[in-house]
Formats: structure tokens, sequence, C-alpha cells
């Protein structure tokens, strides 16, 4: 409890409140071969794990946001994954929002 | 003529390019920061190879969002000749001036040797002084050379002629042992639909002086003043 105490006493005045959290998610479309998965299918096989099928490997994404709505902020991250986090060429991606 | 090279931080051919074309056209080209977008009026705009921005996100993503490559799209469209070698070709695609996209190479090795093309598309500012058919040895270096696109993009590419170079066997052969990366249908070299920007993979400007081991570089520099030259 006095760590708590501690905690709540000192704690910067200017601290920023982060509203959001925005975790992206980028994978390679169905039917993009992918020779970084295959690559290291082979070394898990290599390795003596066994029954592992399809590996794919993706990129993940984190970032802060100011925004507090939700609709908004996916709206934005939404944007910025056609505009630059992803090629949507070759690539899907997914977001997840914490509030 | 006047040129432009566009040199992005990482840029690392821009200096190779810029010699090439001092010695066909007679006249050093502009450098040109990519973060100024206030392009000079050019007859032909060179994106060169590199790794603009340390190839961070995806080889050439972050440089296709420079200040000055807005100018550089609206210039395309006006039918200014843009040449993209290498990154600059990744850089094209990422900026959507060419369709598709340059992927890790299937090996998953960075490849620097010289390779065989085949030119497949003689009939522009960029190839003219070669003929269809022409077999030339021109380096790659890259790792990012897998060019990718969906069936009907490819399809719309093979029709309207619009593969300028394919990678080939001595012979001229277009195979699977002679591509070097994966790339589709054997792609070294794409046109856009008014055939006035070319992305490439291969380097034309590492083999243009015979100090350097190979001349079959050049004629694409000779050829851009010949034609650019006439038109001024």
């Amino acid at each position: 409890m006095a760590w708590v105490g501690f905690r709540v006493r000192f704690a910067p005045p200017c601290a920023k409140q982060i509203a959001m959290k925005a975790r992206v998610h980028i994978t390679l479309k169905n039917g993009v071969l992918d020779p970084q998965g295959k690559a290291i299918e082979h070394a898990l096989a290599g390795l003596g794990f066994s029954g592992i099928n399809d590996v794919r490997q993706g990129k993940y994404i984190e970032m802060n946001l100011d925004e507090t709505d939700e609709a908004t902020a996916r709206a934005s991250v939404e944007a910025m994954c056609e505009k630059l986090l992803t090629n949507t060429v070759i690539e899907n991606y997914e977001i997840d929002l914490d509030a | 003529m006047k040129a432009a090279v566009i040199v992005s931080p990482g840029s690392n051919c821009d200096r190779d390019i810029q010699v090439a074309l001092r010695q066909s056209v007679g006249a050093d080209p502009v450098m040109h920061w990519h973060g100024d977008p206030d392009l000079p009026g050019v007859d032909l705009i060179v994106v060169p190879g590199g790794f603009s921005y340390g190839d961070y996100l995806r080889a050439g993503a972050m440089a296709a969002h420079s200040p000055v490559i807005r100018e550089v799209v609206d210039r395309a469209n006006r039918g200014v000749p843009v040449l993209g070698i290498c990154n600059g070709f990744q850089i094209l695609t990422e900026c959507g001036l060419l369709p598709g996209v340059l992927m890790r190479n299937a090996g998953l090795k960075f490849i620097c040797r010289d390779i065989d093309l085949r030119v497949d598309a003689a009939n522009t500012v960029f190839t003219r002084s070669y003929v269809d058919g022409q077999i030339i040895r021109i380096p790659i270096a890259h790792n990012e050379g897998n060019y990718f696109a969906d069936e009907d993009t490819l399809n719309r590419l093979d029709g309207d002629n619009r593969i300028a170079f394919r990678y080939c066997s001595p012979r001229g052969e277009v195979t699977a042992e002679a591509n070097p990366n994966g790339a589709a249908l054997n792609i070294a070299g794409i046109l856009n639909e008014k055939r006035n920007v070319l992305g490439m993979m291969p380097h034309p400007e590492r083999l243009a002086d015979d100090a350097l081991g190979g001349t079959d570089g050049r004629p694409m520099f000779d050829g851009l003043v010949e034609a650019l030259a006439a038109a001024a």
C-alpha cells in the first residue's frame, strides 16, 4: 500500500494519458510467395519441430494515439495502412485498438 | 538536354548515373535533393539506386513520399521521361507510377553480378538504341528484385509490350534458370502505359564505360540524348 501511495503522490502532473493504443498486424496475402516463411519452416524442421505447415512471416507495428473516439482512430489508422504502412498489392492488415 | 538525378538519404548510385549522363549528354545533370519540392524544368528525371531511408518499412516506401516525388509523378503524367533504376524502380512502384511491387529475392540473398537481359521493347526513348531481341549484359545488385503483380496486370504488361527487359540465358532464352530473383515472367524492367516511365532492376550506368569492363549500358543514355535533343 505504501508503494501505491508513493506513486500517486509523486506522479508528474504533466504525465500524458494515452487515449488509445493501435496494433497493426501486416501479413502477406494468400498466394504471395513468402520465401522467408519457407526458410523459417525448413529451419524449424531442422531443429526437430514436426507437423509445421504454411509458416508466414509478417510485420507488427504499434502506436499510441491521442484520439479518444474509436471510430475516428480506426479510420485514421486505416488511412495510414493504405498510404504507407502496407503495400496493398501484396499485404493485408488487421487493426486492433485498445482504449 | 537537361537531366535531373533525385538524391535521397541512402542513394548510392547517384554519382554513377551522374558520370554516365555527363558522358552521354556532355553536361552535368542537376543533382536534386529529395526534400526540395522545387524541381527545375528538365527533359529527363532519373531516380537512382541505393538504399533510400535504409529500406525502412519496405524498399522505396519512405522515399516514395518525399516532397519531390509528388512533382516527379506530376511531370511523368505530363510526359517527361522518368527512369528508375534498382531502388529507383522500387520507389516508382511504391509511388504508383508503375504497377506491381519488388519483393524479397526468392533465394533470400542479396545478388550482385552481371546478368544477361533480353531487350523486349526497343520502341521507347530509353531503349531506342537497342533492337528487339538483343541480349545485353549489365549488373544487378539488389535484395528486393522479385517483381510481383496480379495476373491481370502481368497479362496487360505482356500484351501491351510493356516488359522492356527480361532476365535470359546467354543465348536469349527466357528460362527459370536464367531468373536470378524469382521475378514474375523474368521481368527485369517495365514501362508505364504511356511508355515514358521505365523502371528496371539492372544497372546500365554501371557498365557504360570501357574502364568499367563493358559498355552495354551506354546505348540507353546515348539513345535518350538523341531522342530528347531531337524533341527539344
